[in-house]
């Protein structure tokens, strides 16, 4: 198998929290995480608030090193990047996009500023002209028309859409890769949204960039993506083709998640359930696995061992003791596409 | 309960209580600003019948915020009421004064905020807030007050045990139930909700808002709801306006305007949602923005994003047409043709 994108290793994310009076504890924000992002791919990455996702992709960014485990860009570990240089250029391969087009420019510059410094910075081989020549370019690529005229702006003369594509084409500037694109939607107005998600999959399809998107709405996820990722407290519930995770879930959280979707479309899911939507416990977390509280379906073995993350259908993975009881395990591995005993049926009741 | 002694209090007449609970008519809500005055709700009038669910709905900027307030009597400056009425069990709220306001509400009518989260006060326990806003409508007796602040806690489903605990303690949902237990104090016969949900997941958010409908249903009082997600009120609300650039532009049964939307923004909003289930298709949304309130546009606010926009529209502003039981701002529904 050739080496994807991006592949993430077992990586962990910790923070140590409290201070010298109180007893310090762990939080454990992401744990033990595996997963990978391919050419021209759209991967989502779903969960509630304080699932670690969004510490994912700042990990993804180098704002945070990874306590443990090791991050793959092209095959490279993130941490032989030690030079300036280096930096400079995985930072270009790789742009984060963030979620509020409010706060993240400077209201005292026009637009083009930012994006003419990206240029500067990424690529220095450019001249003058070209600089501009490139800036309108990508102002065009991303829906923002005329560009040489919105380059002109200053942010309060723009939507909260017109900035957040402003964002994409700070990003796509620098020739990216894949961009981290962390809630970028989640601020806008939902008539805008889809303009957003639709600019997602055409520079996929257009400019050959994967995404990583990290979202709480799954609704939004299955629009656009190709895989869906769903963390729950840190770690990954679930992984699969977004279809295949939407139409046959097999972790119980990602069943609940979906069944709590408003869908003007469908009727009331009366059946739902009673859960409050607690947030899961991550400070000092203790072997088991971290959903058993809120979950249906635990048995025994989720309070003592925590569950590994096993592929139960093609490219389609669970870290649940419950659904994995009922497929035919196939030998532990980290790649997904292995054949899998599609034996989703005895998996779980609906 | 505490319910029967609100009426007796405010000496609210047998027949008033088969009427509308609300009657907001014409209200306009303006910003007084340097550069000028931007109208924010234009001439707003709707009826709200005891034990409705109302959703109002709308973009960021709409002034489905502002309407709140303004129904609640919470504006302050440089917002100003600048017309209309807003009739609350027969009393126009708009001439009362901060006094009688303070008497009305909490006992009568209570307000959920967006930022519930932030509406508690840090630094007093929940049950001490609790206290506070029955001493305030003259509860004295501690017994009265704990088996109260219990009894909402519970109704809301959280354990009692929290009363001493202090809002940091507490989950977002919780602190949100917390403020909807605390609105329940009187069981007023209103209950005006901005965005409660908007800061919490799918899954809190649903429990939420299924426990609000059971309280709803149980104690009879009518609800304002107010978000920018329509499919979250798609099976809760009896009935849903839409509001688009300080008007209103369709209203009705819940139900029939997502079967019928008849205003094209309406009908844009249905397509701005993906949904989970079902062939995945592409979808459009709206393109444009909403228009600038200081300069609105002469004729229809939605023109220049609608679909289906005529020569008039871009001329006059269209007036209400009722088709059916809706209510449609649009002149895709003037059966004359021409001349209003």
């Amino acid at each position: 198998m050739t080496e994807p994108l991006l592949r993430v290793d077992r990586m962990s994310e910790h923070f140590k929290i409290g201070n010298a009076i109180s007893r310090r504890s762990t939080l454990h924000a992401v744990d033990d995480m595996s997963f990978t992002v391919g050419e021209r791919e759209i991967v989502a990455v779903a969960g509630e608030s304080g699932s670690g996702k969004s510490t994912v992709a700042r990990v993804l960014a180098k704002i945070y090193k990874p306590t443990s485990g090791e991050v793959y860009f092209e095959g490279r570990p993130l941490s032989a990047i030690r030079s300036r240089r280096e930096r400079l250029r995985y930072s270009g391969l790789v742009p984060m996009v963030f979620q509020d087009p409010f706060s993240s420019f400077n209201p005292a510059f026009r637009v083009s500023h930012g994006v003419l410094r990206a240029l500067k910075l990424h690529r220095p081989e450019l001249t003058k002209d070209q600089l501009f020549t490139e800036a309108v370019r990508v102002f065009d690529a991303v829906g923002l028309n005329p560009g040489a005229e919105v380059l002109q702006r200053f942010p309060h003369e723009l939507s909260g859409g017109q900035r957040q594509r402003v964002g994409f084409a700070q990003a796509l500037a620098m020739r990216p890769r894949l961009i981290l694109a962390d809630e970028p939607v989640s601020m806008l107005d939902v008539s805008i949204r889809i303009g957003l998600l639709n600019l997602m999959a055409q520079l996929r399809d257009e400019q050959g960039v994967s995404i990583l998107y990290i979202t709480h709405d799954i609704a939004s996820a299955r629009y656009v993506a190709d895989r869906l990722i769903v963390m729950y407290a840190g770690q990954i519930a679930e992984q699969g083709p977004v279809e295949d995770v939407l139409a046959s879930p097999l972790h119980p959280y990602t069943q609940l998640l979906l069944s709590a979707v408003p869908d003007p479309r469908a009727e009331l899911n009366v059946a739902a359930h009673t859960d409050r939507g607690e947030p899961p416990r991550v400070i000092d977390p203790t072997p088991g696995c971290r959903f058993r509280f809120r979950c249906p379906l635990a048995i025994d073995v989720c309070h003592t061992q925590t569950p590994q993350l096993l592929p139960l259908a093609p490219g389609h993975d669970a870290a649940c003791h419950v659904a994995q009881a009922g497929a035919t395990v196939p030998a532990r591995g980290p790649t997904p596409g292995t054949p899998g005993q599609p034996a989703r049926e005895t998996t779980t009741p609906e | 309960m505490a319910h029967a002694l609100a009426d007796d209090q405010h000496g609210i007449a047998g027949p008033l209580r088969q009427g509308p609970v609300l009657e907001v008519r014409d209200l306009s809500v303006e910003y007084v600003l340097e550069s000028g005055i931007v109208r924010a709700v234009d001439d707003v009038s709707f009826d709200l019948a005891p034990g409705e669910f109302l959703a109002i709905v709308g973009e960021s900027g709409c002034g489905k915020s502002t309407l709140l307030f303004g129904i609640a009597q919470l504006l302050s400056p440089p917002a100003e009421i600048s017309g209309g009425s807003v009739a609350f069990n027969g009393r126009d709220l708009v001439q009362l004064t901060d006094r009688d306001l303070a008497a009305v509400r909490w006992k009568d009518m209570s307000v959920v905020m967006q930022s519930a989260m932030n509406a508690l006060n840090p630094v007093t326990s929940v049950g001490a807030q609790f206290r506070d806003a029955m001493r305030a409508h003259g509860v004295t007796s501690g017994d009265e007050i704990h088996r109260r602040s219990v009894e909402v806690l519970k109704m809301v489903g959280i354990d009692p045990i929290h009363l001493k605990s202090y809002p940091h303690q507490l989950s977002g949902g919780m602190r949100q139930r917390s403020m909807i237990a605390m609105a329940m104090l009187f069981t007023p016969e209103l209950i005006i909700m901005d965005e409660p949900t908007s800061a919490l997941d799918v899954v809190a958010q649903r429990s939420l808002m299924a426990q609000i409908k059971d309280l709803q249903q149980e104690f009879g009082f009518a609800v304002i709801f107010v978000t920018h997600d329509m499919s979250l009120v798609r099976h809760f609300s009896d009935r849903l306006m839409v509001m688009y650039a300080g008007q209103v532009s369709e209203v009705g049964r819940t139900q029939q305007l997502f079967d019928h939307p008849r205003h094209p923004y309406t009908a844009g909003l249905m397509d701005a949602f993906p949904s989970i289930r079902g062939p995945r298709v592409p979808l459009t949304g709206i393109p444009g923005s909403p228009p600038d309130l200081a300069r609105p546009p002469a004729g229809c606010r939605f023109a220049p994003r609608c679909p289906r926009c005529m020569p008039r529209c871009e001329a006059d502003p269209p007036p209400e047409y009722q088709v059916g039981d809706v209510a449609v701002r649009c002149f895709l529904y003037d059966e004359a043709g021409g001349a209003r």
